[in-house]
């Protein structure tokens, strides 16, 4: 090994990054920080290092042209040996570094780590947070299918609402008039070049600032952060009780980042790669769009909203959102670091999860979109609820499933969920309120009453009416047992 | 004495020499560099914005005039999907330069050209004959068959084309996608009920 070390030696007397990378590779830690809570940091950064590499690999064959892109994925999807695999570690990768991502964004917010003297190692994080969505939704645009297209067109949407500017806003983003080969350039340069190009030099900062403040150490309920006296009390504990990095506490993220990596590579072989879907073209309407696994909440957020509130959040609700996160550091930067002692962070971060996770999962099965086949491709509605009915409830059936009706009302589990279930309709509404509600709508119901003419009204109520429990009588209006009592006597 | 102790030494006698206002000849030098830098980035900044922002064009630069076929081939009284090329295009489009639009033929020479894009977020949105209704996929929006907002998260009504008949051809302005910042300050649509008219 004489050699070996004759050309290192030769090589660093004119690089001269032997002294530097020896330095930080042997800085002291704190000694409970070689833990494996402080390994997603690390594992992040791999990540980034398997996406540029996965994604050099699949710019060998991509193309960049709206009018190749859909198919050059498909090349490598089934013709070029193992371009699947490459294409699932890509799209897996993603997956991962967003959710690492956001693992350590959550690690390092409950460990107190933003506050003095790592602040701009906070704030750095937040960017390098948002270019990983960026990236995650510029990649989902590259692969340029279907959901793709109509994704696209929702950006062009939320931009278009941007006041004064809102054209411009469309255009720059498009590339022009409409959604087509100039976007999807743009979207490239974007995701290959500007954004990556960034990424990687913030996390070099980020990465950087870690090893030259050092390593946040293991908050201690009591151990407050004063900017007066944290410096000279850090370097003490590192003293007193620390170890060197290499090996001390790196061994553990080699191991995470290595297990992580085969995480990867094993959902990449057994659940392969994501798309393309259907073709991008624009006239194909039989489409029911959705973005990628991290925009679902968004997704779900877009639903919910009332129409009046959705311009003023998806303007201000994002500024609102990163000026928070980057002002968090200023506003709390000394004070308790220990999780013990700060419940307000704790039920900030609970809420925030339980508040993604309900809407991811809303996302994936989207209750408020109508189902567009329900009531051509669905199951019929069961014969029980036919059997016994009369031939005017039966008819009221017909028009209940070829009036859509189906679409946005389940009947036996089957249907869209966008209005209520009407398994049990009768027994809340008297058949009045259903006649007006079938005319009228109302309550995010269109109205029917000029696609539908009186005695198809009469008939659709008349099998509503026929849907409540065997035992409970259908509801009615007190009122007209009044009247029908009342009638054959109208002088009295 | 190394080269670098050198460099100081004269670095610390000129500081140490020059008075609180005199500027030394090599700062002057270098301040003179850094204006003639901001200069030249100035000039070479403007052609590159300019590039840049090339795309962004007014409300009818990108608008022509695109048939949609024989009238005839749009029945009274029906609403029929539609397709055209967009009038602006490149070479590498492939089937993105495609649009599709609905077809609303009221009377012999009466139409309504609404676009497939949603009002709320622009997503498809696909016509239910049977129940007149257009409904969107993505976030539940609906619109009746004259295009007026039936429910759901849009805001508006759908998005309409202006119409004309060209030689037994019906025509539509069109050329860049609708949203909410170009189309829709432009139309007014009233409610099936002729009650207050939901402007976009």
């Amino acid at each position: 090994m004489h050699w070996l070390n004759r050309v290192y030696k030769w090589t660093d007397s004119r690089l001269q990054l032997g002294e530097p990378i020896k330095e930080m590779a042997l800085h002291p830690v704190p000694n409970k920080t070689a833990s494996w809570w402080y390994v997603f940091g690390s594992a992040a950064f791999v990540l980034l290092m398997l996406q540029i590499a996965t994604g050099v690999l699949l710019a060998l064959v991509y193309v960049p042209s709206a009018g190749h892109a859909w198919s050059s994925l498909n090349t490598l999807d089934h013709q070029l040996t193992l371009g699947w695999f490459l294409r699932a570690m890509h799209g897996w990768g993603s997956n991962f570094m967003v959710a690492v991502v956001l693992i350590h964004m959550a690690q390092v917010f409950l460990f107190g780590a933003y506050k003095y003297p790592r602040e701009l190692t906070w704030v750095l994080g937040v960017f390098l947070l948002l270019m990983t969505l960026g990236m995650a939704f510029t990649g989902q645009v590259l692969r340029f299918d279907q959901d793709a297209y109509w994704g696209l067109g929702i950006g062009a949407s939320i931009a278009s609402r941007v006041p004064f500017i809102g054209n411009w806003a469309v255009h720059m983003m498009l590339g022009g008039p409409i959604i087509a080969g100039a976007t999807l350039s743009r979207f490239f340069a974007f995701h290959v070049f500007v954004i990556p190009g960034m990424l990687l030099a913030f996390a070099c900062l980020h990465v950087w600032m870690v090893l030259k403040l050092g390593i946040n150490e293991w908050p201690m309920p009591g151990r407050v952060v004063r900017r007066s006296t944290y410096l000279d009390e850090y370097h003490t504990l590192t003293k007193a009780d620390g170890r060197p990095f290499v090996p001390g506490a790196v061994w553990k993220d080699a191991f995470f980042s290595a297990a992580i990596i085969a995480a990867v590579a094993v959902c990449a072989s057994v659940f392969g790669p994501y798309g393309p879907g259907g073709q991008p073209d624009p006239t194909i309407i039989q489409t029911a769009p959705k973005p990628d696994f991290f925009f679902l909440w968004l997704y779900a957020v877009l639903s919910y909203l009332p129409p009046s509130l959705e311009t003023p959040f998806l303007l201000i609700a994002p500024v609102l959102g990163i000026a928070g996160l980057v002002g968090l550091p200023f506003y709390a930067g000394e004070g308790e670091k220990s999780w013990h002692r700060r419940p307000v962070a704790i039920l900030m971060l609970t809420s925030i999860a339980v508040t993604w996770g309900v809407l991811t999962h809303l996302g994936t099965f989207t209750p408020w979109s109508p189902k567009m086949n329900a009531w051509s491709g669905g199951p019929p509605i069961p014969t029980r609820y036919t059997h016994p009915a009369s031939p005017l409830q039966r008819q009221g059936a017909i028009i209940f499933q070829s009036k859509q009706c189906r679409n946005c009302h389940s009947i036996a589990g089957a249907g869209g969920q966008r209005g209520p279930a009407l398994d049990l309709v009768a027994s809340r509404m008297t058949e009045d309120q259903l006649i007006r509600q079938v005319l009228q709508g109302g309550g995010n119901m269109p109205a029917y009453g000029k696609n539908l003419s009186p005695s198809e009204v009469t008939a659709l109520v008349s099998f509503l009416e026929t849907l409540h429990p065997v035992n409970e009588p259908p509801a009615t209006d007190a009122s007209r047992n009044t009247a029908a009592v009342v009638e054959p006597h109208p002088h009295s | 004495m190394s080269e670098k102790q050198v460099l100081a030494e004269q670095n610390n006698r000129e500081a140490a020499s020059a008075d609180a206002l005199a500027v030394s000849r090599r700062w002057l030098l270098l301040g003179i560099g850094v204006c003639f830098n901001a200069v030249v980035g100035a000039a070479v900044a403007v052609p590159v914005i300019r590039y840049l922002l090339s795309p962004a064009k007014p409300d009818d630069a990108y608008k022509s005039w695109v048939s949609l076929g024989a009238i005839d081939s749009f029945p009274v009284g029906e609403t029929r999907l539609a397709k055209f090329q967009n009038p602006v295009g490149r070479a590498w489009d492939g089937e993105t330069d495609r649009v599709a639009c609905w077809v609303r033929r009221i009377a012999a020479s009466e139409f309504q050209v609404f676009a497939v894009n949603c009002a709320h977020l622009g997503c498809p949105v696909r016509w239910f004959p049977q129940s007149q209704l257009f409904m969107c996929p993505c976030h539940g929006g609906a619109y009746y068959a004259d295009g007026s907002r039936a429910s759901g998260p849009p805001e508006r009504g759908l998005f309409t084309y202006d119409t004309k008949i060209v030689a037994g051809n019906l025509q539509i302005n069109a050329g860049q996608m609708p949203t909410l910042a170009n189309t829709a300050r432009l139309v007014q649509i009233q409610t099936p009920g002729g009650g207050s008219p939901c402007t976009g």
